[in-house]
């Protein structure tokens, strides 16, 4: 996938091209450049798995309090992570032809599975608040409170990452006309939500993707290429990957048995 | 992670492009020294203060007042924190790597200059916030750079222990991602940006640690990211991570079941990878200098780059040695002993080969010379005490004493900050044109050099002699009395060293404009930045990328017209 001219942007940029040595890994430098990010969310990530974990084994009162309605749930959700890694892949093959329409589509496929999974999550949430879940206590193991601030934690962060990505497809596919539909989720969103749900808050993250995507926009206003749409899929999947330790961790192993 | 290639094609003229929200990685390395500059001052005064109460301690000091025991413990968690990430994290890497790596692989900047701005206006955050702690009620933190729970995790822990420590954890966030971001941009362009010729085994030794560096920050950095959240949302929302069924001023806390230990694992996970992430680009600078002033070729490049890629893969198995006195299993222990002696080897390898290096050299006695030598002896000085340490059973007596204080002030400390004044001593001509007064960095060695070691080896004394470490006050515990003499002397040697620094102040910035005009190359040095103009213009090169034709080190080539050969000289330079 090496294209000359990606390889070396900042060399472009001061018309300086030709005369490099091969990139190490045969890839430009935007795809270096989310394959060394991931690296490093592995790691963040990796160190909330550790604290699962550890906080897990040392305390054998963990409840397991997810029955089957719970179980279906992530079951849906599992599939559509999984479902919208296909595609994203069909939208990368797409991109790779110069299948603009397509592209387009398919990107909307996966926000649509993303979306999906954002909602199924939030209504699990709320359930599970409803029942007296909190990051410092939980209905089940009292003596446990770690159970709901490791779930909190993890299945947060990775909902925001799922919240993000969708922004960032949203951007890649549509650019600035995204931005008025984003606002408008988020408008609606805030009005929608009863003021007692957490995501009446946390809806705002909506307006901050916002803020973030208008700028960028306005930076850099152009056409994004295949490149882009594979460095999204890049981050998409290592979203959809991450998933997949939550689920059997946080879901499987507390199942109700 | 955008380049703006139109933005970047022509050198920015206005006053806030140019200096402030500049694009240019040598601006910004200039930014990120000068915050560390900055830094270390404040650092240093700290430390002073904490010197001068320990031996003291009544004394009433301006500034400050009278030293009560928790502002004793805010000064040295504030002077730790500091000197940790805002100097030797920042100075040698933001700052020279950011200015001489692309030079040195013959890039015009870094692969996202917009993300290097970014990278260096988060730091600059992360600092403000931090120096915020300072000034709010209850005051900085109590709890030592480690930040260990519970006393980190609990707000009623302390007066430091509210808004200043949810300050410093924040300012420790944002440091992490500000560094995350910093080693994403040195990674790609290293792998990315490397002109015709330079190949891996090509580049100089400094490209060599700054890369490395970058790996361990991309890896560590994240894990300190993610605990750090968790501490916060411990404090502020009540989860138990951290803090088991705690008792505070005489109040059950509403926390149960969390483990302190948890915090020290997923620290250290990245705190040891953090104290090669300051001493890296020191082994970098001193071999680059080595071999310049001794007039020879690096000895054992291939062992040096191996060394550093071993050292920086065994840093992320050994975190264990830093909590042998937690309880851990004994089996445990064993491991992370084994291992962390394991880093010896690669350290020796490199140690030998400096000295091989110099072996029969024609050496100039400069004074980036003068701290390439003062680094190696730090090294070794500091560096025979973690064998020591690594012993758990000598580790039970040994750890939280002054034995500990003094290892790794010499070997993480002092020795990075030498790297650091070799590095500013040796590139100063290229980034300001002109050359810094030799007379005064020569005073300016020998003082710190011996202070340095009046005031750290006597520690390894005291720490034997049971001396504990981060206690405010020992002057009437009786066994501790004894040490007082050694004590009173360590603050005046501090005292001595630390007013000595102004001469290097002075010579930073009467060179800077009035120091003797520098040449081009001025050490006869053979890498790249030194082919280019001084300073080098906007786009490094002046808008030709150099084709590289030789190795780094080549001094006293036989059969070559001068005894070295620039890396860009052409291949029949060297008549081998
Ligand atoms: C062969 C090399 C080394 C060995 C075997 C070694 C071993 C150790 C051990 C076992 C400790 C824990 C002592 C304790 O807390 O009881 C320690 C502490 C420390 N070492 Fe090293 N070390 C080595 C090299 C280094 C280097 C190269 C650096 C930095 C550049 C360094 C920086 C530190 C720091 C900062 C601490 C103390 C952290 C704290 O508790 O605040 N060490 N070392
Ligand atoms: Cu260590």
């Amino acid at each position: 996938m090496a294209d000359a001219t990606l390889q070396h942007d900042a060399a472009v940029g001061h018309g300086l091209a030709g005369a490099y040595e091969a990139p190490l890994f045969g890839a430009y430098s935007k795809k270096v450049g989310m394959w060394l990010f991931l690296a490093s969310d592995s790691l963040t990530f990796g160190a909330l798995l550790f604290a699962f974990s550890y906080n897990r084994i040392s305390n054998p009162a963990w409840p397991t309090p997810f029955a089957v309605e719970s179980i279906t749930n992530a079951t849906i959700m599992t599939a559509c992570l999984l479902s919208s890694s296909l595609t994203m892949v069909l939208g990368v093959l797409a991109a790779r032809r110069g299948d603009r329409a397509w592209t387009r589509n398919w990107l909307l496929g996966t926000m649509a599975f993303g979306t999906a999974f954002i909602v199924l999550h939030g209504l699990e949430w709320t359930h599970l608040i409803d029942k007296g879940m909190t990051p410092f206590a939980n209905p089940w193991a009292p003596s446990v409170p770690q159970f709901g601030g490791t779930f909190f934690t993890l299945t947060g962060m990775h909902m925001l990452h799922v919240t993000i990505g969708v922004i960032y497809l949203g951007v890649i596919a549509f650019r600035k006309w995204f931005l008025p539909v984003l606002a408008a989720i988020w408008i609606a969103g805030y009005f929608l939500i009863p003021a007692d749900n957490v995501f009446h808050y946390g809806i705002h993250a909506l307006g901050i993707g916002l803020i973030v995507s208008a700028i960028i926009l306005f930076l850099k206003p152009k056409v994004y290429d295949a490149h882009d749409v594979e460095v999204s899929g890049l981050y998409w999947h290592f979203v959809d990957l991450v998933w997949m330790f939550i689920f059997p961790l946080v879901y499987l192993m507390s199942t109700k048995i | 992670m955008a380049t703006p290639a139109t933005i970047h094609a022509h050198a920015p003229q206005g006053f806030i492009r140019k200096y402030i929200f500049s694009l240019d990685h040598k601006v910004i390395g200039m930014q990120y020294f000068f915050l560390a500059l900055t830094a270390v001052f404040v650092g240093m005064f700290l430390s002073l203060l904490m010197r001068i109460h320990m031996v003291w301690p009544a004394a009433v000091l301006p500034l400050v007042g009278e030293i009560k025991p928790e502002t004793y413990l805010s000064l040295l968690t504030m002077h730790g924190t500091i000197m940790v990430f805002f100097v030797l994290t920042t100075a040698p890497q933001g700052g020279f790597g950011n200015y001489f790596l692309p030079i040195q692989i013959g890039a015009p900047d870094m692969a996202f200059p917009v993300l290097n701005m970014l990278s260096f206006w988060t730091t600059f955050v992360a600092f403000v916030v931090i120096i915020a702690a300072f000034f709010v009620t209850g005051g900085a933190p109590l709890h030592g750079w480690t930040g260990y729970p519970p006393l980190s995790a609990v707000q009623s822990a302390g007066p430091g222990e509210g808004l200043g420590a949810d300050l410093w954890i924040t300012s420790i966030a944002i440091f992490c991602i500000a560094s995350l971001m910093g080693a994403l941009n040195f990674i790609t362009t290293t792998l990315d940006l490397r002109a015709k010729g330079m190949s891996l085994m090509r580049m100089p030794l400094t490209v060599w640690s700054w890369f490395i560096t970058a790996i361990l920050g991309l890896l560590a950095f994240g894990v300190l990211l993610s605990a750090g959240i968790l501490l916060l949302m411990d404090r502020n929302l009540g989860t138990s991570f951290y803090v088991p069924l705690i008792v505070v001023n005489g109040q059950v806390l509403g926390h149960k079941g969390g483990s302190p230990l948890l915090w020290q694992h997923l620290f250290w996970f990245f705190g040891h990878p953090e104290v090669y992430i300051a001493i890296l680009p020191g082994m970098g600078v001193t071999s680059q200098i080595l071999s310049t002033f001794s007039r020879k070729p690096i000895f054992g490049y291939k062992a040096m780059v191996y060394a550093m890629l071993s050292i920086g893969l065994f840093g992320f198995m050994v975190w264990g040695h830093h909590m042998f006195m937690s309880g851990m299993s004994p089996y445990s222990a064993f491991a992370f002993s084994i291992l962390t002696m394991c880093i010896g080897v690669p350290s020796a390898i490199k140690t030998f080969n400096w000295l091989g290096t110099m072996h029969k050299g024609r050496i100039r006695f400069q004074t980036p010379m003068l701290y390439a030598i003062g680094f190696v002896s730090l090294f070794v000085s500091g560096g025979l005490s973690g064998p020591f340490l690594a012993q758990p059973v000598l580790d039970i007596q040994l750890h939280d004493t002054y034995f500990v204080v003094g290892h790794f002030h010499l070997i993480m400390g002092v020795a990075a900050i030498f790297g650091i004044f070799a590095a500013t001593y040796y590139w100063f001509p290229k980034m300001f044109g002109r050359m810094m007064n030799e007379t005064l960095g020569r005073i300016h060695f020998f003082i710190t050099l011996a202070g340095t070691y009046a005031i750290f080896m006597p520690m390894h004394y005291l720490g034997m002699a049971g001396q504990t470490r981060r206690y405010s006050q020992f002057t009437e515990v009786a066994y501790q009395a004894k040490l007082i003499p050694l004590q009173t002397f360590i603050t005046y040697a501090a005292i001595i060293t630390i007013s000595a620094q102004l001469i290097f102040v002075i010579n930073l910035f009467w060179s800077m404009f009035k120091g003797p005009k520098a040449s081009d190359n001025p050490w006869q040095s053979t890498t790249l930045e030194w082919t280019t103009a001084t300073p080098p213009p906007h786009d490094n090169f002046g808008g030709v990328t150099p084709v590289v034709n030789h190795g780094p080190y080549e001094y006293a080539v036989p059969g070559a017209p001068r005894d070295y050969v620039m890396q860009t000289d052409p291949v029949s330079a060297s008549a081998h």
